[in-house]
C-alpha cells in the first residue's frame, strides 16, 4: 500500500516538473526586515516558447489587428468577449484574475516590448532573456542572479525548501539559490548523505557543492496542501505558484524567486478566446491568483514580472497558429505595481510598421522595464544595472514609476 | 599487454554505458585493449538495429492508434446515450457530480493535453486510476475524505503498452551490450533528432519505432540518409506539424484557405543541420517550408496511402521553383525537398555543427577546437560517413586524455547502475519513473532541441539530491544481496580513488555502501 502510494506520488512529481520549475535565492537581502520599512518581494515568471502578445493583450483598436490575427483574433463581443483594459487594448478572457488586479491598479501591461535579441531561435532567445546579455551564447549566469549578487547578503533562508530538478538560467550564477518542488520521494537518510558529501569534498568539489545545496533545503516546506495533487497543466501551474508563495510568505522565506512555465510555442491551432493558448493563459492567471492569496499581506510589497523570449508573427500562419516573431508583451502584477495601465509606444500593425514586414515591432526594451522594477524594488543603481545586471544596456534606461 | 584501468574507465564510461557486474570481465577486457574494446562494436554487422518480438512498424502502430481512437469515440458516444437515458429516468440533482462510471472516458479525453508523464504516471500507479491525479483540483471533494469507491484498475491501452515495450527493448539492449558505444551513439542521434512523446498519442506510440527506423539503420551509415529518414518519418512530421503545412498556392492550400507552418523547416536548419548562425535567413526558413509542403503521412482513411505511412501529397505541395541558401530548386515534387536536404546535409556549417555536438557529448562541455576541426574534416571528406566519424573520435588522443568531467545524464546513470548490478530489466516501470523524476523522461524532451548535454544541467543541486534518494532506494532494495567491494572492482578496480574505496569499506551497511558506490564520482562522471 505504502509502496503504491509512493510510486504514485513520485511519478506525479515527475509530471509536475515537466511543465514548471521554481527556484529562489538562498539568502535574505539585508534590508528585508528593516523595522517599519518595506519588505519587497520579486517573482520572475518566464514563459518558454514565445508568448503571442497580440492574443494575450489584443490591440482591438488597431484597424489591422482583426485581419492579421484572422481566425484566432479576440473580439469585444461574442460568446467569450475580451476584457477591455482601455479604449484600445483588451485582455484575453481566460485571465479574469489579472483583469481584476488591473482594475484595482495592481497590474500593468507593457506592450510592443522585446529583448535586444532579433532572431527567432527559442533557445538563443531564452538565453538572451534570462542571461541579460545583449546577445546569445552567454549562459553562465542570469540577470536576476547578478542582481542578487549586488544586494547586501543577509542571513541564510532557514525555512525548509525541497528541491526540483532545474534552476532557470535567469537565477543561475554565483549567488546561492535553492529550488523547490512538491515532494514525495522517500529520502536518503542524513548519515548516507553526509558520508557522500564528505567523499565529494575530497574527490569532486563541484558535486559536493551541488549536493550540499540540494540537501540543505530539503528539510521542511511540506504542509499538507503542498503535497502534489496532480492534475492537468493548469492545476500544476497553480500548484507550483501556491507552494512558492507559501515559502515566500514566511518571515525567513526567500524574497526573490523565478519560475518557468513551458508550452507557449503555438505554431498550430493556437485558438482564440478558447483553445490551447486560452488554456495556458488560464493557468498563468491562476498562478498569479495563487501568488496573491499565498503571499497574504506580503502581496502589498510584491512585484511579479511575466516575460517571454520573443513574440509571434502578427499574421497567423497556414495552420491557425503563429510562427516565431519579435515584439510581445510583459506583464506586471502585485500590490507594489503602479498598475491599471497599458504602457506602450504603439507601433501600429500596418505592413510598413511591422518588423521585417511580419512581426509586431518592438518599441520598448524589456531590459528597461526590468531595470525599472529592480531599481524601484531593491534600489540598485543605474550603473550596476547597466554594467553588471544587464551588461551594455546603458541605452535602455530604467523605466520610471512602475512601482508605487 | 599491460592493463590500464584508467583507460578502461574512459572506454567504458566515456564511450559506453559502464562496466557490467557479474562475470562479464568488462573492466579487465577494456583495460587490456581500451580502443579495441570500444571499436569492436562498430565492426558488428547490423549491431545497431533493434528487433524484438512484438515491435511493430510505424504504419502498423499508426493504424493501432486510429483504431483505438475510434473505439474511445464509440465508447464515449455510447456513454452519452446511456447518460441521457439515465438522466431522463432519474430525478435531477440527487447525486451531485460524483462522476458516474460511464463518464470517465470522456474526462480522460479532455485531459489529453497532459504531458507525456501523465501517461507514464498513470501506468506507474498500477492500482490507481489515471483519472485520480488528472482530475482538476476543484473537483476533488476534500483531501480528508477519499472517494468512497475506488474505480477498478484500468488495463493499459495499446499506446501505453507499445511505449513500454519499446522502452523495455531499448533498456534491455543497453544493459546487455558489451561496451555500449553503439547504443550511446543511438542515444546521441536520437536526442539530436528528437521528437517528444508528449506531443500526442501518435508521437507516443511512434517514439520507439522512430528511433528503430530512422536513427538506428544510419548510426554507422551516412548522415544524409539519416537526415532524410528522419524528416520523412511520420513521427517527426507529426511532432513538428508538417502534416498540417500546406503550400499557399497548392490545390489544398487554395481550397482549404490554410497555408504554411514553418516549424519543421526552421528546426531542420537550426537544430538538425546548419545550427544557429549557420548562414541561413528567415527567407531560407520560409523557402524550405514551402519546399517540404506535401511531406506528410497518410491518415486513417488511407486516401493518400497506407494509413500511418509517409506520403508525398502533391495537392499540398507548393508549386514552382524555390531559392534556398542561394540555390534554385526547380519544381520536382518530392525530389525537390530531397535535393535540398542532400545539399544541407553536406553544407560546411552542418559538418561543423555535428562535429561540435559530438565532441561536446563524448569529451567535454567545452569541446577542444582541434578535435572538433579534425572531426569536421572527416565529415566533409567522407561526405558525412558516421562510422568514419565515430572511429575518428575513438582514435583521437584528446578523447582519452581529457579528464572524466562530464556528468552522466539520468539515462546513463540508471542504465549504468542496472548494468553494474547485473539486472536485466523485465519491466520498464522503475526506469521510466526514475527518468521522470530526474528530469529526463524517456523520448520526451521539453522542446525540439532535446535534453541538455552539459554537466551543469545534470549536476544541479536538486538533481543530485534526487539521484541520492534513488541510489538510497536501490541500496535498500538490492544492497543486502551484494558485496559492494566486489562491485567496486567491476566498476573501477584500481582506478577507484582511495577515498571512494574507504567510503564504501566504512559504510555502516551494505545498503548504504551500495548507495554510496552508485553515487561515487567513479559512477557519476564519465
Amino acid at each position: 500500500m505504502d509502496c503504491v502510494e509512493n510510486r504514485l506520488l513520485t511519478s506525479r512529481r515527475g509530471l509536475l516538473l515537466g511543465g514548471a520549475s521554481f527556484a529562489a535565492w538562498a539568502y535574505l537581502p539585508k534590508f528585508a526586515r528593516a523595522a517599519g520599512g518595506r519588505d519587497p518581494r520579486l517573482i520572475v515568471v518566464i514563459l518558454r516558447g514565445a508568448l503571442d502578445g497580440l492574443s494575450t493583450v489584443a490591440p482591438l483598436g488597431d484597424p489591422d489587428y482583426a485581419g492579421l490575427h484572422g481566425s484566432i483574433a479576440l473580439t469585444a463581443d461574442g460568446a467569450h468577449p475580451a476584457i477591455m483594459l482601455d479604449s484600445f487594448f483588451a485582455l484575453h478572457p481566460a485571465m479574469p484574475e489579472f483583469a481584476r488586479m488591473y482594475r484595482d491598479k495592481h497590474a500593468a501591461v507593457i506592450h510592443a516590448v522585446a529583448t535586444p535579441y532579433r532572431d527567432r531561435s527559442h533557445f538563443d532567445g531564452q538565453d538572451v532573456l534570462e542571461s541579460g546579455y545583449a546577445g546569445p551564447g552567454r549562459v553562465q549566469s542570469g540577470w536576476l542572479n547578478r542582481a542578487l549578487e549586488a544586494l547586501p547578503r543577509g542571513e541564510r533562508v532557514s525555512s525548509g525548501l525541497a528541491v526540483g530538478p532545474t534552476t532557470p538560467l535567469v537565477l543561475r550564477g554565483n549567488a546561492p539559490t535553492v529550488g523547490w518542488a512538491p515532494v514525495a520521494l522517500p529520502q536518503a537518510d542524513d548519515d548516507t548523505a553526509m558520508r557522500l558529501v564528505d567523499l565529494y569534498r575530497h574527490r569532486d568539489p563541484a558535486l559536493a557543492a551541488a549536493l550540499s545545496q540540494g540537501l540543505q533545503l530539503d528539510k521542511v516546506a511540506s504542509g499538507d496542501d503542498m503535497k502534489p495533487k496532480g492534475g492537468n497543466q493548469v492545476a500544476q501551474m497553480r500548484q507550483v505558484a501556491r507552494g512558492a508563495a507559501k515559502l515566500m510568505a514566511a518571515d525567513d522565506g526567500p524574497r526573490i524567486a523565478a519560475l518557468a512555465f513551458d508550452g507557449w510555442d503555438t505554431h498550430a491551432n493556437e485558438g482564440g478566446p478558447v483553445g490551447r493558448l486560452a488554456f495556458l493563459l488560464g493557468g498563468l492567471d491562476g498562478a498569479l491568483a495563487e501568488f496573491e492569496s499565498g503571499l497574504g499581506e506580503r502581496w502589498r510589497d510584491t512585484v511579479v514580472v511575466v516575460a517571454t523570449e520573443f513574440g509571434r508573427t502578427a499574421r497567423i500562419n497556414g495552420t491557425d497558429g503563429t510562427d516565431h516573431g519579435t515584439g510581445t508583451i510583459a506583464l506586471l502584477a502585485g500590490g507594489a505595481v503602479k498598475g491599471g495601465r497599458v504602457i506602450s509606444d504603439w507601433p501600429g500593425l500596418k505592413l510598413a510598421n511591422l518588423y521585417e514586414a511580419r512581426d509586431l515591432k518592438p518599441t520598448t526594451d524589456l531590459r528597461a522595464v526590468i531595470k525599472g522594477v529592480l531599481q524601484d524594488q531593491f534600489g540598485l543603481s543605474d550603473r550596476v544595472l547597466a554594467e553588471t545586471v544587464f551588461p551594455d544596456s546603458a541605452s535602455a534606461r530604467p523605466m520610471k514609476g512602475l512601482v508605487t | 599487454m599491460a592493463r590500464d584501468s584508467q583507460a578502461a574507465l574512459v572506454a567504458l564510461n566515456r564511450f559506453g554505458f559502464g562496466a557490467r557486474g557479474g562475470a562479464s570481465g568488462d573492466l579487465i577486457n577494456a583495460a587490456t585493449d581500451p580502443r579495441g574494446f570500444v571499436k569492436a562494436e562498430l565492426a558488428r554487422p547490423n549491431g545497431v538495429l533493434l528487433e524484438a518480438p512484438g515491435l511493430q512498424s510505424t504504419p502498423q502502430l499508426g493504424q493501432a492508434v486510429f483504431a483505438y481512437q475510434d473505439q474511445v469515440k464509440q465508447a464515449r458516444e455510447a456513454a452519452k446515450e446511456t447518460a441521457k437515458e439515465t438522466a431522463k429516468a432519474a430525478a435531477p440533482a440527487e447525486t451531485p457530480p460524483q462522476a458516474p462510471a460511464d463518464q470517465k472516458p470522456a474526462l480522460r479525453r479532455n485531459l489529453s493535453l497532459n504531458t507525456a508523464a501523465t501517461e507514464i504516471a498513470g501506468q506507474m500507479a498500477d492500482a490507481k486510476p489515471a483519472e485520480a491525479p488528472a482530475r482538476p483540483e476543484t473537483m476533488q471533494p476534500n483531501a480528508a475524505t477519499p472517494p468512497a469507491a475506488k474505480p477498478a484498475p484500468q488495463p493499459l491501452n495499446v499506446i501505453q503498452k507499445t511505449f513500454r515495450a519499446e522502452a523495455l527493448a531499448r533498456l534491455q539492449r543497453a544493459t546487455l551490450v558489451e561496451c555500449g558505444f553503439a547504443e550511446r551513439l543511438v542515444v546521441f542521434w536520437s536526442n539530436h533528432f528528437c521528437i517528444s512523446a508528449s506531443k500526442g498519442e501518435l508521437a507516443r506510440i511512434w517514439a520507439g519505432a522512430f528511433e528503430r527506423e530512422a536513427i538506428r539503420p544510419h548510426v554507422l551509415g551516412r548522415f544524409a540518409d539519416m537526415l532524410k529518414a528522419v524528416e520523412q518519418h511520420p513521427a517527426m512530421l507529426f511532432f513538428l506539424d508538417n502534416q498540417q503545412s500546406l503550400g499557399p498556392d497548392s490545390r489544398a492550400g487554395q481550397n482549404r484557405k490554410r497555408g504554411l507552418n514553418e516549424n519543421l523547416a526552421r528546426e531542420i536548419m537550426e537544430l538538425h543541420t546548419l545550427g544557429v548562425g549557420g548562414g541561413y535567413t528567415q527567407d531560407d526558413v520560409t523557402s524550405l517550408a514551402r519546399i517540404i509542403t506535401g511531406w506528410t503521412f497518410a491518415g486513417r482513411q488511407g486516401q493518400l496511402g497506407t494509413p500511418g505511412s509517409f506520403v508525398f501529397n502533391t495537392n499540398a505541395h507548393q508549386p514552382g521553383p524555390q531559392v534556398l541558401l542561394g540555390k534554385t530548386y526547380e519544381p520536382a515534387g518530392l525530389a525537390q525537398g530531397e535535393a535540398a536536404l542532400a545539399d544541407i546535409a553536406r553544407h560546411p556549417s552542418t559538418a561543423n555543427f555535428i562535429a561540435t555536438k559530438l565532441v561536446r557529448h563524448f569529451v567535454a562541455d567545452d569541446p577542444p577546437p582541434v578535435l572538433v576541426a579534425r572531426l569536421r574534416d572527416v565529415f566533409v571528406k567522407t561526405d558525412g560517413d558516421l562510422r568514419a566519424l565515430a572511429t575518428a573520435l575513438v582514435d583521437a588522443d584528446e578523447a582519452w586524455k581529457a579528464p572524466l568531467t562530464k556528468m552522466r545524464s539520468p539515462y546513463d546513470f540508471v542504465v549504468a547502475s542496472g548494468r553494474l548490478l547485473a539486472r536485466v530489466p523485465e519491466d520498464p516501470g522503475a526506469y521510466l519513473n526514475n527518468l521522470n523524476l530526474l528530469g529526463q523522461p524517456l523520448w520526451s524532451p521539453a522542446g525540439p532541441n532535446g535534453f541538455p548535454d552539459t554537466s551543469a544541467a545534470w549536476a544541479a543541486p536538486e538533481g543530485m539530491k534526487l539521484r541520492l534518494d534513488i541510489a538510497a532506494q536501490m541500496g535498500a532494495r538490492l544492497g543486502p544481496n551484494i558485496d559492494p567491494l566486489d562491485l567496486l572492482e567491476f566498476a573501477a578496480a584500481d582506478a577507484a580513488s582511495i577515498e571512494t574505496r574507504r567510503t564504501i569499506e566504512r559504510a555502516e551497511s551494505r545498503q548504504q555502501a551500495l548507495a554510496l558506490l552508485l553515487m561515487s564520482p567513479e559512477m557519476q562522471r564519465r
